[in-house]
This record gives structure tokens, C-alpha cells and sequence, in this order.
């Protein structure tokens, strides 16, 4: 049915999707976090730095990511001369430009969830003798889940969509940096592409509903069934 | 002395002052609502941080803003029972008992699963959620709770005003057994008159406008 050169390009969207939220996690829940809970000057700014890929067009974080990650880059320059790392032209770079216009997705998402976290739960389990960090892990975290899952479900489609950060950044190399939205993009341009085009839509169809009822299934597995619905 | 209390803090813009010291079973904070006095409970169970003053309880100063004492609340061993219970949605209620206890309580309230159900009879409940608990039930694990998480006092806020009236004497006489059987030291909040002049051996007054 798929080629193997669009299985291929199949495998490298997930795979650089799955790194890019696997990156943009961690930052996203701390930035969450601290948006939800945070109380100092300096935090409407954090606020519009975080959605700034969310309103930017998205060629513009591109050039920026160009700008700060390329070779001569502030950036760049520290990861190739110290950790040996390139990002440019590679699929690193695919899934940093899918994690950065990500993040603000995630960060929406995971923040609500916290904020609709009952802090006085946390009181009690103060006085039941936990820690902040036990009484993170055991309360707040769960409790959040259902936003987190639907941050990642969003991040995820958002990084299997992403076209405009990840052409300007990675360019559209084929095996390398060529996710779907690229590839699609290429076989129009290309005399006699339009099958290519049928099965790579019919893909992304596919992977985006299967990333939100996956997502409605985890919801349910948390036991909070009103919550269960995470988008 | 069980507690000696002398604080002052602002909440909601306002000056609230208290002052006690009391060996008493059971002490109440007595007054209208809005007088402060969950926040005093907040207070004493480090939930809340007082402008300034000295907490004491069982001759451990937890708070002292002279001599920069302030215990967190999980070190200063108060079972808190809240007035809106609070019990963890996401847990069983077994989960929810078991949550703060702890092998060894060391100078607190030592307790197994099983006394303490047996205690307040609730075996029954251990499996279930607790948004499938009535009030009166839920109430109980709320004690329950506090009580395994090996306190040196336990702070009740309001622990009756949610119940019907045969709750309500089902809670009193748990609350009578803790305090004759346990011999826990307890600080109870009520506006209740009838229900303060029942279970408490020392009142404190606390007026609505204290300045």
C-alpha cells in the first residue's frame, strides 16, 4: 500500500514528533507550573515569551532558531564546539523547531490542569506529614494528568503538523528532515504526485485520530471519569 | 500544657488577635463565624503564617517569631480535620487512611488500619472512592485519617456543622471516645454553644471584632 519511501517518512514524523515532546515535557510542565502557581514581577512577561511560537509566523521562529542555533549561532556554537552537536539540515532539528512550536500548546494545556488543581488537598496532605515533593507527586501530578495527556496529544499533532519553523531551521531533506506536512508539501510540487498526496493526507488523518482517542482512553484509565475528556 | 497559644494575623485585611493556654481534653474556639477562628487552626497547624507570636503545643514551640521557629506543617504532628474534609478524590478511602501513617508515630497517637476502623466503624468503606461517600461516612474517614497519621493533637474545624442531627451525635460521641479512650488533646472550632459546652473542658472566646 505505502512505499517504502513513505514509511519512511512515516517513521522519521513520529520519530522526530516523539522526540520533540519528549523534550518540550519537562520544560513545559515547569513553565506550568510556575505560570499556575508563580507569584512575582516579571510573570506577564514569562506569560508572552512562552506564546510567543503560538502567534509568531511560524517562518520567523525559523529564522530565529537559525539565528540562535546555527553554526555561528550563540547557541550553535556551544553545542558543536563542546557536545560535537549539529542541528541544522539534521532531524534534530526538525524536532527542535516542532518542540519550540509546541511548547505553548503544552504549556496552556498543562496549566489549566494545574490550576484547577484544589490547592487545599495539598494543605491537607501537608498536615498528613508529606513533604512538598511527596505532596507534588502524589497530588498535584495525578490530579494534573488529564491536562499533561492533553498536552502531549496536542503537542504531538502540533509537531506532525509543524511545516513553516521546520523548513526555514531544518530545510526539506529527504530521509533527514522531511516529516509529513514537508513531504506532502513536495510530492504537490512534483509532476505526478497527487497518489503520494492522497496516502500521506489519509496518514496524517489516520495518526491524528488515533492520538486523541488514544488520548480519551489513557483520560478514562485515571479514573476520573467527568475528566476523562481532555480536549 | 497541651496548647499555648499567643498570636497575631492579618487575614483578609483583618487584625485577628488570640491569646490561651489550656490543659484542658478538649478546647474550643468559640465564636460567630468570621471571627478567625480557622484561621487560628490554620495557624496553629502551620498552614497559615501568623504576623507574629509564639505557637506551643505539648511544650514544643512550632511557632516563634522572636526566635525564628516555624515548623512546617508536615513536622508539627496536628491532625487536622478539615470542615470540608478534603479527602483525596483519587484515592480509595484505605489509600486516603493510610496516606500520612506512619510506623512510628514517635511521641504521637500510635494506631494499625484496623483499630482505627474498628474505632470509627468504617471497615466496610475501605474499598470504595469518596465521592461515594454519604457526609456522616465521609466525615469519619476525614478522622480517621488524622488519627493514623500518629498526631500529638488533633484540630477539628466545625466537625459537626454539615450533619443532620443523628450524625451529628454520632460524630459527638466519636469525638467524646478520642478524647476519653485516646486521650488525644484536641482543638475544636464550633459556633454551636450546646455543642461546645458538651465536649469542651476550656472555651476560648472569640468575638467578631478584635482589633
Amino acid at each position: 500500500m505505502l512505499s517504502a519511501e513513505e514509511w519512511q517518512i512515516v517513521a522519521l514524523s513520529l520519530k522526530v514528533g516523539a522526540v520533540a515532546i519528549a523534550l518540550t515535557l519537562p520544560v513545559a510542565f515547569v513553565l506550568a507550573w510556575v505560570l499556575a502557581r508563580g507569584r512575582f514581577r516579571g510573570i506577564v512577561l514569562l506569560d508572552a515569551l512562552v506564546h510567543l511560537p503560538l502567534v509568531l509566523p511560524p517562518v520567523v521562529t525559523g529564522w530565529l532558531l537559525l539565528i540562535a542555533f546555527g553554526p555561528a549561532g550563540p547557541v550553535g556554537r556551544v553545542l558543536s564546539q563542546v557536545f560535537g552537536i549539529t542541528l541544522l539540515f539534521r532531524w534534530t532539528g526538525a524536532a527542535l523547531a516542532a518542540a519550540v512550536m509546541s511548547l505553548p500548546l503544552m504549556v496552556r494545556a498543562i496549566r489549566l490542569s494545574i490550576e484547577a488543581v484544589d490547592t487545599r488537598l495539598e494543605q491537607a496532605a501537608r498536615t498528613l506529614g508529606a513533604g512538598p515533593w511527596r505532596t507534588f507527586a502524589t497530588i498535584t501530578l495525578p490530579l494534573s494528568l488529564p491536562g499533561v495527556l492533553a498536552g502531549v496529544v496536542l503537542g504531538l499533532a502540533r509537531s506532525l503538523g509543524e511545516f513553516g519553523a521546520t523548513i526555514t531551521f531544518a530545510s526539506n531533506i529527504p530521509g533527514e528532515t522531511r516529516t509529513l506536512p514537508l513531504a506532502i508539501y513536495a510530492a504537490l510540487q512534483a509532476p505526478g504526485g497527487d497518489a503520494m498526496v492522497w496516502r500521506l493526507a489519509a496518514i496524517s488523518v489516520v495518526l491524528s485520530l488515533a492520538a486523541l482517542v488514544a488520548s480519551e482512553a489513557l483520560g478514562r484509565r485515571t479514573g476520573m471519569g467527568r475528566h476523562g475528556h481532555v480536549l | 500544657m497541651s496548647f499555648d497559644v499567643d498570636l497575631s494575623l492579618t487575614r483578609g485585611g483583618r487584625q485577628i488577635a488570640v491569646r490561651f493556654r489550656s490543659d484542658a481534653p478538649v478546647t474550643a474556639l468559640f465564636g460567630p463565624s468570621g471571627a478567625g477562628k480557622t484561621s487560628v487552626l490554620e495557624a496553629v497547624s502551620g498552614l497559615l503564617r501568623p504576623d507574629r507570636g509564639r505557637i506551643a503545643v505539648a511544650g514544643e514551640a512550632l511557632f516563634d517569631s522572636t526566635a525564628r521557629i516555624n515548623l512546617p506543617p508536615e513536622r508539627r504532628g496536628c491532625g487536622f480535620v478539615f470542615q470540608d474534609l478534603r479527602l483525596f478524590p483519587h484515592r480509595t478511602v484505605r489509600q486516603n487512611l493510610l496516606y500520612g501513617h506512619r510506623a512510628d508515630p514517635g511521641p504521637g497517637l500510635r494506631m494499625a488500619l484496623d483499630e482505627a476502623c474498628a474505632f470509627l466503624g468504617i471497615e466496610h468503606l475501605l474499598a470504595r472512592m469518596p465521592r461515594t461517600l454519604s457526609g456522616g461516612e465521609a466525615q469519619r474517614v476525614a478522622i480517621g485519617r488524622a488519627l493514623l497519621s500518629g498526631p500529638g493533637v488533633l484540630l477539628l474545624d466545625e466537625p459537626l456543622a454539615a450533619l443532620d442531627a443523628p450524625r451529628r451525635e454520632e460524630v459527638m460521641a466519636v469525638i467524646e471516645r478520642i478524647r476519653d479512650e485516646l486521650r488525644l488533646p484536641m482543638l475544636l472550632v464550633s459556633h454551636q454553644r450546646a455543642e461546645v459546652e458538651r465536649l469542651a473542658g476550656h472555651v476560648v472566646e472569640m468575638p467578631l471584632s478584635m482589633t
